[in-house]
């Protein structure tokens, strides 16, 4: 089958498996499965970038999806105006010891040389640590103490919180700055451990920094795009369009709102995607691939490798951040535990594997379809069990542990269908041209 | 005296557990830097692996107890444990033979290994959680300490006890006995050097009649064997928890890299210096300094240089700088 017809009907394919479920499982989850679905092609999409442009192996997705949700709080929460007086200046203070110290370090092993050299730095970075610690700790007890139950952080600028998408991408954008400037020249497989250990790093900050987005404790009613359920169902012309679709006015406002949630997305998506294809077939897309396919000769023809990997690692990255803000906004929460490597890094993974590395609607084709997998594995999964545990005495321990065990058939599942793609048809199923 | 209370204290509360826990890692380390040097790619799936041998062994513990086995006052893991390596060598071979060898025989970059071992690694943390569940497993019985803190106290009448647990001397023992036997078995014995001889120069190692496919069987054998001890020592050291034992990944592959990927001796130093370092930087340090300084300069808060949740900051932020300097690790490393 050709590939220009090979596309379409598969996309046609995800389509049906939406809409089924939707006459299935009901719209509701029809709509969920979609949302979720552009947010992880989108995760895709930046995957793709680093890896099918650039073949750079990035296995910190996870990082740069938790600094964009870290982005709905920075923006859209209202400030805690108490904790800014109480302790902002001294935590921002203690941050600027830090990276002064740390600049004054670098600049130091420029500088100086032999002997002096490293005790200039180890001095620097001594005194640089004790003097941070001491003028952040206080700054971040103070912050801590203003109503803990309920703030006990700086709270946010109160921005519209559409305005955190952008600003989740650039803040992805600048983590993947820093990482790249320190891990790009390493090969392959040591950026991919650099990568997983800072991504690992990112959620534990996370989690601990109170200060900054309450740690485990949870940002909770973040802002939302879209309107309000509640005032929907109160608002008479809404719940008398809602009577003539036939629908009761809960039912209809969520639709509703879910509805607004995909055209949001789908903007998003459609506006990264044409970018991601213009880019792919201009000058400097062939130059990527050239770079990806043979290093060497790239450089030989005097590109300079380095600066456009960091180019497009920061570029990837960014596209990862902008979908992490996106699915923040979208749970309406912030929940820095959620952060699971195997759920936000290696499923994304396994998403452009599939599609087909190298070709953004393959990566974009496998958001949608590996993510209805792991949303559809279990109910599937729950199914055919009782299939096979039917013949079973009721009370058997056997039939009891599997039937327990369906909720991580999940893994297994994605696991055998990225061996399987990476074995019959390992360049995934719409392969780059 | 309180000098002698410092280092008690020092020795109780990093010394033995920074041991412990890098001989744990050392054993990892070790499974990810043959794989590496033999296979040549970086096994994602090795924490899985370490998951999957310490399940099979609780399994295999459980049976024993079951028929009333046990082993007097060490854990009865240790009975089990050669049970586990059986089931876990098994399992890898398998693996290998359905997934890897395919590869092999495509002569695929090594980049593909690595993504193969993505899904390898999604499949084996399945099987764990679908067979033994996602909750903790405590399986340590027999005698739990092997110095307690009281007898310590009355013996060497010092106000500082020390205690350490079967687990932790346990850890230590076999830690030294399997690396003395790898060692052995690489060094002196007519498989290990084709092993060695395969990972230097895999054309000219073939070239003079060594069966490649024996040599992977061996390596994976080995690495399952590893895996599975290095994740029973933990289990008992702390519990066996599945996520856990993928979570481990960071610290292995920072011992492994830093020591020089494919570098077994590398992968041994990697192993303790993350660890000295994990333990170190995140332990409260008040109870010693509070030992050693006068009286008024002792220290309000807890002296402890970062919060014990950033253990994965500190062997990342160690990798890096080792790397910056060394780009192929302490001891030579090797580079596909």
């Amino acid at each position: 089958m050709s590939q220009s017809l090979r596309t379409p009907l598969l996309f046609t394919f995800v389509a049906c498996l939406i809409i089924g479920t939707g006459f299935v499982q009901g719209w509701n989850s029809a709509l969920l499965i979609l949302n979720m679905g552009l947010i992880s092609a989108i995760m895709a999409l930046g995957v793709n970038l680093q890896w099918g442009f650039a073949g750079l192996f990035n296995v910190g997705v996870m990082g740069f999806v938790a600094l964009g949700g870290l982005a709905n709080v920075l923006i859209a929460m209202p400030p805690t105006t108490e904790a800014w007086a109480a302790g902002g200046l001294k935590v921002f203070l203690g941050l600027a010891i830090g990276i002064g110290a740390i600049i004054a370090a670098v600049k130091s092993h420029a500088r100086l040389s032999g002997h002096t050299r490293i005790w200039a730095i180890v001095a620097i970075l001594i005194v640089g640590f004790f003097a941070f610690r001491a003028m952040f700790d206080a700054g971040v007890a103070a912050i801590e103490e203003v109503n803990p139950a309920v703030t006990g952080y700086l709270g946010g600028l109160g921005l519209p919180v559409l305005v955190a998408w952008p600003v989740g991408g650039l803040l992805a954008a600048g983590a993947a700055w820093v990482i790249g400037k320190t891990a790009l020249g390493l090969r392959s497989d040591y950026l991919a451990i650099a990568t997983l250990g800072i991504a690992e790093i990112i959620v534990a900050i996370l989690k601990n920094e109170v200060w900054l987005a309450r740690g485990v404790q949870n940002v909770y009613g973040l802002p939302r795009p879209v309107p309000d359920a509640i005032e929907l169902q109160n608002n008479a012309g809404f719940v008398e369009r809602a009577a003539e679709f036939g629908l009761d006015p809960i039912t209809a406002s969520t639709l509703y709102i879910k509805m607004g949630y995909s055209v949001l997305f789908t903007i998003v998506l459609v506006i990264l995607l044409v970018m991601a294809q213009k880019s792919l077939n201009s000058p400097w897309g062939r130059m990527m691939r050239a770079i990806r396919d043979n290093e060497d000769a790239a450089r030989a023809m005097g590109k300079n490798v380095t600066k456009r990997h960091l180019q497009i690692f920061i570029l990837g990255s960014a596209v990862c951040g902008i979908a992490g803000a996106m699915m923040t906004t979208l749970d309406g929460q912030l929940l820095p535990g959620a952060y699971q490597p195997l759920r936000f890094t290696f499923l994304v993974w396994v998403m452009v594997i599939v599609g087909g590395s190298g070709n953004n609607f393959g990566s974009v084709l496998g958001g949608f379809l590996i993510w209805w997998l792991w949303v559809q594995v279990e109910p599937i999964g729950a199914g055919l069990m009782q299939v096979i545990t039917a013949g079973m005495a009721e009370d058997s321990g056997l039939r009891l542990h599997l039937l327990d065990s369906v909720a991580h058939m999940r893994l297994l599942t994605m696991g055998i269908i990225l061996l399987l793609v990476l074995r019959f048809s390992p360049r995934g199923l719409i392969p780059e041209k | 005296m309180d000098f002698l209370n410092a280092l008690v204290a020092l020795t109780q509360f990093v010394i033995i557990p920074a041991t412990t826990y890098g001989s744990q890692l050392a054993l990892g380390a070790l499974g990810v830097t043959l794989i590496y040097g033999i296979l040549r790619f970086s096994n994602f799936a090795h924490g899985d692996t370490m998951a999957f041998g310490t399940m099979s062994t609780i399994l295999f513990t459980w049976w024993l107890q079951s028929m009333g086995v046990s082993f007097g006052p060490l854990p009865t893991a240790l009975l089990a444990l050669p049970f586990g390596i059986a089931a876990t060598s098994l399992f890898v071979i398998g693996t290998d033979r359905v997934v890897y060898r395919f590869f092999r025989a495509q002569k695929a970059a090594p980049v593909v290994f690595v993504i193969a071992a993505m899904g390898v690694m999604f499949v084996y943390n399945g099987v764990v959680r679908f067979i033994i569940g996602v909750g903790d497993q405590n399986f340590l019985d027999g005698e739990r300490f092997i110095l307690r803190a009281r007898d310590f106290k009355e013996w060497s009448g010092l106000r500082e006890g020390l205690t350490i647990k079967t687990s932790q001397g346990l850890t230590v023992i076999t830690a030294v006995i399997v690396v003395a036997l790898l060692f052995w078995f690489l060094n002196k014995t007519r498989t290990g050097k084709s092993m060695r001889a395969f990972s230097d120069n895999e054309d000219l190692a073939l070239l003079s009649g060594i069966n490649p496919e024996r040599v992977v069987m061996v390596t994976w054998i080995i690495v399952a064997a590893l895996a599975t001890i290095a994740g029973t020592l933990y289990g008992l050291d702390k519990s066996f928890k599945p996520f856990t034992y993928f979570q481990l990944l960071l610290p292995i592959f920072a011992a492994a890299i830093v020591g020089g990927l494919g570098n077994p001796l590398g992968a041994i130093a990697g192993g303790f210096l993350i660890a000295f370092a994990e333990v170190t930087i995140t332990y409260p340090l008040k109870k010693v300094l509070g030992y050693l300084m006068p009286e008024s300069l002792e220290p309000d808060g807890l002296v402890q240089l970062l919060s014990t949740d950033y253990k994965f900051a500190v062997s990342f932020v160690i990798l890096i700088a080792v790397l910056l300097v060394k780009p192929t690790g302490l001891f030579k490393g090797q580079s596909v």
